[in-house]
C-alpha cells in the first residue's frame, strides 16, 4: 500500500476543504477502499476521515413522510432500525443479503453507494482496464467475463455496479444529498452513477470534494411496505455478489397494481431502474401472465457483452421470481436466508 | 504527521504511536501489542480469521484502519476466557468438535460472540450459519461450529426463561 497523509477532520466544511485538495480521497469504514488500497487499484495521496462528523449517523423520520438516512449509517444499523425495516422491507432485505455481518457492522450508507466495481480485471493492476487506467483497454471483453454486464456497457468497460442497497433504493426514488465546495445539492440516486461510454473513469457525477451526507427516501416510498422483496442469486448460498438481482415493490389495490417499482443488480455498470417494466404493470392484476410480461420487458434492450447471454434469462426469471414473492405478501419477517430465492424451512439443516 | 492512537484492549487502555499510518487495527494487535490470537487469514475481509469486537461489534480488523479506532474499546480472543476459566463458546467448540487446526477458530469465537450479542439469530441453526458466513473454515468443521453456537444459544434461552420464571 502506498502511504499517504490521513486527517479527521471535525466539521462537514473542514472534510470538503481537505477533500477538495489534489489526491484526497474520502475514508469513511473503509471496507472497500482499504482492499483497494492494499492491491494497489486505489493509490490516495491523503485520507479525509468523515467517520467522526457529526450529524451523519442518524435515521430520521421527515414531516412529509419520508426518511432521511445519513451517510454514516451503518448498513447493520439500518437493516434492523425496526420502523425503518417495516416501512422499507426490500432496502432491508437488500442490506442483510450483502457481504457478511461483520462487512455489515462497519461499512456505511454513503461508502455503499460509492463501492467499486467487483470485476478481476479492475483490481489486478497488471490487466488492461480502461475504467482504473484510462486508455489501457478492457481485458475483461476477451477474458473471463461470465458475470459481467448485459445493460448499459459499451466497449471500453463492461463491469457491474456491485451493490445491492443501491437496488431498491433506485426502485424507491432514493435521493443522494450533498454537500459541495458551493453548498448542498441533490441528485437522484439513479442520475448518481454514470454509464460507461467512451469514459468508465468517471463512474459518478460527484465533483472533486463533493461529499455524499445523506439519502432520502420521499413520501410514496412506504405505499410499497406490504409487497416489497429484494430476490438474489449467488455462486454461493451466503457472502457472494450477485449473479443478478431484483427488487419488486407493488401496491396493489382490490387486486389490481396501482403501481409497481423495479430495479436490477448486477447486471449494468448501474443500479437498473426498469421503468417500460413498470409501466406495463400499473393497472394489471398481480398474475402470472402479468409478470412475465414485465419480466422480459426489463430485459428487453440487453445484450452479451461476453460470456453471458445466460445472465439475460437469468435476470428476466429473477425479476419474475421478485414481483411473484413481492405479490404473495411481504414476509413478517425477513427470511433467515435473506434475498435468497431458494425456499427454506424454518430450521431445518441441510437446506441451502 | 503521526498519530497517537489510544485503544482499550480486553479491558487495558493503551496508548499506541505506530510510525506508519497503514497500519490496520489486525496488524497493530498482532506487531504492537503482540496479541498475536487474532489472525491474519487473507488480509482483505474474505475469511473473518481477523475478527474482533469494537466497541461490542464484530468487524474485519484487517480492513479497519487503527487511526480510524482511535478511543475504541476492543475484544479480542485473548479477553474472552476468565483467568483459567473457558468462555462458555470455547468450551463448546471443543465438546462440538468445532476445529480442526485451529486457525480460523479465534474468528469464529469471536464472530460467535458477535452474533450472539446482535441476537438476531435465536436457536434457528440456518440463522446461525447465514450469520457466521463471513468466517470462512478451510478444514470444514460447519458442522461443529453451528451445533457449538447453537449449543450456548440454547443454554442462554433456558437462562433467560428461568429468570423470567
Amino acid at each position: 500500500m502506498k502511504s499517504f497523509d490521513y486527517v479527521r477532520p471535525t466539521s462537514v466544511p473542514e472534510a470538503i476543504a481537505a477533500g477538495s485538495l489534489p489526491g484526497a480521497t474520502y475514508l469513511a469504514a473503509g471496507t472497500n477502499l482499504l482492499d483497494l488500497m492494499k492491491g494497489g487499484v486505489s493509490r490516495p495521496d491523503r485520507l479525509v476521515d468523515v467517520t467522526r462528523l457529526p450529524g451523519l449517523d442518524r435515521i430520521e423520520a421527515l414531516a412529509d413522510g419520508g426518511v432521511r438516512v445519513g451517510a454514516l449509517v451503518r448498513n447493520a444499523d439500518l437493516a434492523h432500525d425496526a420502523t425503518f425495516a417495516k416501512a422499507y422491507p426490500a432496502v432491508a432485505e437488500a442490506l442483510l443479503s450483502g457481504a457478511s455481518a461483520q462487512l455489515r457492522n462497519a461499512a456505511t450508507v454513503g461508502g455503499n453507494l460509492l463501492q467499486r466495481t467487483r470485476c478481476a480485471y479492475f483490481y489486478d493492476v497488471a490487466s488492461g482496464c480502461n475504467k482504473r487506467e484510462p486508455g489501457s483497454g478492457c481485458d475483461a471483453r476477451h477474458g473471463d467475463n461470465r458475470l459481467h454486464a448485459i445493460l448499459g456497457w459499451s466497449d471500453a468497460c463492461i463491469a457491474t455496479h456491485p451493490s445491492d442497497l443501491c437496488v431498491p433504493l433506485v426502485a424507491l426514488d432514493a435521493v443522494v444529498e450533498i454537500e459541495t465546495n458551493s453548498g448542498r445539492r441533490e441528485v437522484r440516486l439513479e442520475d448518481l452513477h454514470r454509464l460507461p461510454g467512451k469514459a468508465p473513469e468517471r463512474e459518478t457525477v460527484l465533483e472533486v470534494g463533493d461529499l455524499i451526507v445523506a439519502v432520502r427516501l420521499p413520501p410514496d416510498a412506504h405505499n410499497f411496505s406490504q409487497h416489497a422483496r429484494y430476490l438474489k442469486l449467488r455462486d454461493r448460498t451466503s457472502y457472494a455478489f450477485a449473479v443478478v438481482s431484483a427488487a419488486a415493490c407493488l401496491s396493489i389495490d382490490r387486486n389490481k397494481i396501482a403501481e409497481a417499482r423495479i430495479a436490477l443488480g448486477g447486471v449494468a455498470p448501474k443500479p437498473w431502474r426498469a421503468r417500460e417494466a413498470e409501466k406495463l404493470l400499473a393497472g394489471a392484476a398481480p398474475d402470472a401472465e402479468s409478470f412475465r410480461r414485465a419480466a422480459k420487458a426489463a430485459l428487453a434492450e440487453a445484450k452479451p457483452s461476453g460470456d453471458n447471454a445466460f445472465k439475460i434469462e437469468l435476470a428476466c426469471r429473477i425479476v419474475l421470481r421478485a414481483l411473484a414473492a413481492a405479490a404473495a405478501g411481504t414476509p413478517e419477517r425477513i427470511p433467515a436466508l435473506p434475498a435468497s430465492p431458494f425456499s427454506t424451512q424454518p430450521g431445518g439443516s441441510h437446506d441451502v | 504527521m503521526h498519530h497517537s492512537i489510544s485503544l482499550t484492549v480486553n479491558g487495558v487502555p493503551h496508548d499506541i504511536a505506530p510510525s506508519d499510518v497503514r497500519v490496520t487495527l489486525l496488524d497493530l494487535l498482532r506487531e504492537h501489542l503482540h496479541l498475536i490470537g487474532t489472525k491474519k487469514g487473507c488480509d482483505r475481509g474474505q475469511c473473518g480469521a481477523c475478527t474482533i469486537l469494537v466497541n461490542g461489534r464484530r468487524i474485519n480488523s484487517c480492513l479497519a484502519l487503527a487511526a480510524s479506532h482511535d478511543g475504541a474499546a476492543i475484544t479480542t480472543i485473548e479477553g474472552v476466557a476468565r483467568d483459567d476459566q473457558l468462555h462458555p463458546l470455547q468450551a463448546a467448540f471443543i465438546a462440538h468438535d468445532g476445529f480442526q487446526c485451529g486457525f480460523c477458530t479465534p474468528g469464529q469465537i469471536m464472530s460467535a460472540l458477535g452474533l450472539i450479542n446482535e441476537g438476531q439469530a435465536g436457536c434457528d441453526p440456518e440463522r446461525i450459519r447465514e450469520g457466521m458466513s463471513g468466517n470462512l473454515c478451510r478444514c470444514g468443521a460447519y458442522a461443529g461450529i453451528t451445533e457449538a453456537v447453537l449449543d450456548v444459544q440454547k443454554s442462554l434461552a433456558e437462562t433467560e426463561k428461568r429468570q423470567v420464571a
